[in-house]
């Protein structure tokens, strides 16, 4: 039964894909100003989201986990999970993000790279979270969950810090388009439900892979629990 | 300040007085970083003072993190860490005095460079010169504060010399980005550096907080 959900489910994420794709690139209008290019929005923002998305799952699952460690250590293997496989998966938005944000830029405002507030503040965000999956490669042994989980803590705090220098120091990216003032907002139906769509179905994909790579990892941990359990038998 | 935040303290300059590890390795690494950045840069005039900022901060970074290493490599040696953890002190009093102790070396170090500096890149700062004595320690202590508490988290790691800076330079971005822009905004005169120093103020008690309230945890990590 569980397979079959997990199966339909991964079907619909994938006709969801699909769907998204043809709203965002034949049913969405062509935009006034900026013309084909802009079409990357709908991929460029929604993997914005899912990349925060991920990361605060990450950050729950940090959280959890030193709350749980001592108390319940079967739940904090299941926090360590959600940690790791969230911030896995939201180092994957956030490379899409650095890699379609610039490819835009290139074609709308001439240039690839900018110093600006919020794309400083997503390539500290994606080097953050790169160096806490570093930090899991090479810290070896049981401490690396701790560890880990503090410096996941560590980077969610710096996220706003680095955002509001940022701020301060320079921003040339586009006004938020959602709740960005009283222009703000899509105003073309057609656009806002391509964006949609797309929101939708790239948040789905991510769940999709987000659960994968937690069963992975609770695998393996079970897997290191069983050696563990034959060695001290051993003894 | 409990005794033994006190006795730690002593301890580590004791150590320092004895071996001059730290500080020797630190000030020879900071000035040939700075000798570095004149001879690719060749920095003449306005533009010296543009990146005369920059370059300080990035060598101290560079310099503290050797020293931050060593800071707690001494303490694995005779397993001198365990016997620590097993101590009815807080751990957060050791923390804290290895972050002062640091803090120390490190506005040592700076204090040495700052003349080998301003006559290596013909400074003549335009701006509050007092304000600078603000700027340095409060970026010293982000920096000393989050690097002493990453080195004790990658202590335990292999190839723990390599995680420092890999972990500690993203989380230390936001207070360098200040850190340099302050004494930037200084050197030239051309802007007020007061929000930069409010910066990285708020900086240094959010993440010197954040160290003492979970240092405990990467002490006793296992």
């Amino acid at each position: 039964m569980k397979r079959i959900a997990i199966g339909l489910y991964a079907a619909a994420t994938v006709a969801l894909l699909v769907w998204g794709y043809y709203q965002a690139i034949f049913v969405a209008p062509d935009e006034a100003t900026m013309h084909e290019v802009q079409r990357i929005f709908y991929y460029h923002v929604p993997s914005a989201m899912s990349a925060f998305l991920f990361f605060a799952v990450s950050l729950v699952g940090s959280i959890g986990f030193l709350a749980s460690r001592r108390n319940y250590p079967e739940h904090a293997q299941r926090f360590d999970a959600w940690a790791l496989a969230g911030a896995e998966v939201g180092v994957v938005f956030c490379s899409v993000v650095l890699v379609t944000g610039p490819i835009w830029g290139r074609r709308a405002w001439g240039i690839w790279w900018t110093w600006d507030a919020r794309l400083t503040t997503t390539l500290i965000l994606w080097l953050i979270y790169v160096s806490y999956l570093l930090l899991r490669r090479f810290a070896a042994g049981p401490q690396v969950q701790t560890l880990a989980a503090v410096l996941g803590i560590f980077g969610a705090i710096d996220v706003p810090i680095v955002y509001m220098a940022n701020r301060w120091w320079r921003t040339q990216h586009p006004a938020p388009v959602f709740f960005g003032g009283p222009d703000s907002g899509i105003k073309d139906p057609r656009m806002l439900a391509a964006f949609g769509w797309n929101v939708l179905a790239w948040i789905a994909w991510g769940v999709l892979i987000l659960g994968i790579r937690y069963y992975v990892e609770r695998q393996s941990q079970k897997a290191l629990a069983r050696e563990a359990l034959e060695a001290l038998n051993q003894v | 300040m409990t005794r033994a935040l006190w006795t730690h303290l002593v301890k580590d300059l004791r150590i320092e007085w004895r071996s001059r590890e730290a500080v020797n390795s630190m000030l020879f690494f900071a000035l040939l970083v700075v000798v570095l950045f004149s001879l690719s840069f060749d920095p003449q005039g306005a533009f010296s003072r543009d990146i005369a900022g920059g370059v300080l901060c990035v060598a101290t970074m560079f310099a503290s993190v050797s020293a931050l290493n060593q800071a707690w490599a001494r303490e694995i040696r005779h397993q001198v860490l365990d016997a620590q953890r097993m101590a009815p002190t807080p751990g957060a009093d050791m923390f804290l005095a290895k972050v002062l102790a640091n803090f120390l070396f490190v506005t040592v170090v700076q204090v040495v460079l700052a003349p080998v500096f301003v006559v290596m890149y013909n400074l003549r700062i335009l701006g509050d010169a007092w304000k600078l004595a603000l700027v340095l320690p409060f970026g010293t202590w982000a920096l000393v504060a989050n690097g002493t508490f990453f080195a004790a988290l990658s202590i335990r790691s292999r190839n723990r010399e390599l995680l420092l800076p890999l972990i500690l330079f993203p989380i230390f971005m936001p207070a360098l980005l200040a850190m340099v822009l302050a004494t930037g905004s200084i050197l030239t005169g051309d802007s007020d550096p007061s929000l930069w120093i409010k910066l990285l103020f708020g900086y240094d008690i959010i993440f010197t907080t954040v160290s003492l309230l979970l240092f405990e945890i990467v002490l006793h990590a296992e």
